[in-house]
């Protein structure tokens, strides 16, 4: 999965969960049945896992473009030394 | 989010934490119940009513207790468990309370209902006070919940005498 799609598998994972647990809790209360409850909000928290966990082709519609090799050794990466000079010095 | 293992174990996590929320909710939803139970317990007969050798009195009666408590219900209730006492008080005790009956409701359809039975558990008391005793007839109920609080009360039903000499 690629970045795009993966704050996407976040977020319509949490709002999938939150809107079935409210609809799962209100159809139970007023259907009086504690079962009911439990069955749509089971039902809701599949259908979320069959969604957002597979790696769906929707979830990679963003490719990131890396750098191509040979591109990329036009640019070398700078080296980092050990010795830094503390010393100041005032030029005027 | 990257991968699987990492996906299933945030989902389940949720998941998990909104049922215990759900769970909660429903819990806090009994308290907007009112109920209105009502209940009767007659003495039919009292079968025996003897000093034993250890000079405590013990009384067996037969008792009528009908009762509706189907209002106590509600969708987060798993069953109702109810037991009536005798209550008096005696020179030695303050307040002495002896279960005679109990039993378990499993659902709203069973919660209206009359029974003719003898004492389940044994009437003793603690000395020999029970001549001529007057007390009374307290049904308890304890609401016992799917989930969360569970709510117990009680209806006091006065008025009852025991015979003044042993039969």
């Amino acid at each position: 999965m690629d970045w795009q799609g993966q704050k996407i598998a976040e977020q319509l994972m949490q709002i999938m969960l939150v809107v079935f647990a409210i609809g799962a809790f209100l159809t139970g209360y007023i259907m009086g049945s504690f079962q009911l409850m439990l069955f749509i909000y089971a039902g809701g928290v599949v259908l979320t896992t069959l969604i957002i966990i597979p790696n769906w082709p929707f979830f990679n519609r963003n490719h990131q473009k890396w750098l191509e090799p040979s591109e990329a050794e036009k640019y070398p990466k700078p080296q980092v030394t050990g010795l830094i000079s503390k010393k100041k010095t005032h030029k005027k | 989010m990257h991968s699987f293992g990492y996906r299933a174990n945030a989902l389940l996590t949720f998941s998990f934490t909104i049922l215990a929320l759900m769970c909660a909710i429903a819990s806090l939803t009994d308290n907007f119940n009112s109920p209105s139970p009502t209940a009767n317990v007659q003495i039919l007969n009292v079968n025996r009513f003897q000093k034993k050798s250890t000079g405590d009195d013990e009384v067996a009666i037969t008792i009528d207790i009908s009762a509706d408590l189907q209002s106590l219900f509600t969708w987060n209730t798993k069953q109702v468990f109810v037991f009536l006492a005798a209550e008096y008080s005696t020179p030695k005790n303050s307040l002495n309370q002896v279960s005679l009956w109990d039993g378990i409701i499993p659902a709203k359809e069973d919660a209206k209902f009359s029974i003719k039975t003898k004492n389940k558990y044994r009437f003793i008391d603690q000395g020999s006070n029970l001549r001529g005793r007057d007390f009374n007839m307290t049904l308890h109920w304890h609401v016992m919940p799917k989930t969360g609080k569970m709510f117990a009360d009680k209806l006091v039903l006065p008025g009852f005498r025991l015979p003044e000499s042993y039969r």
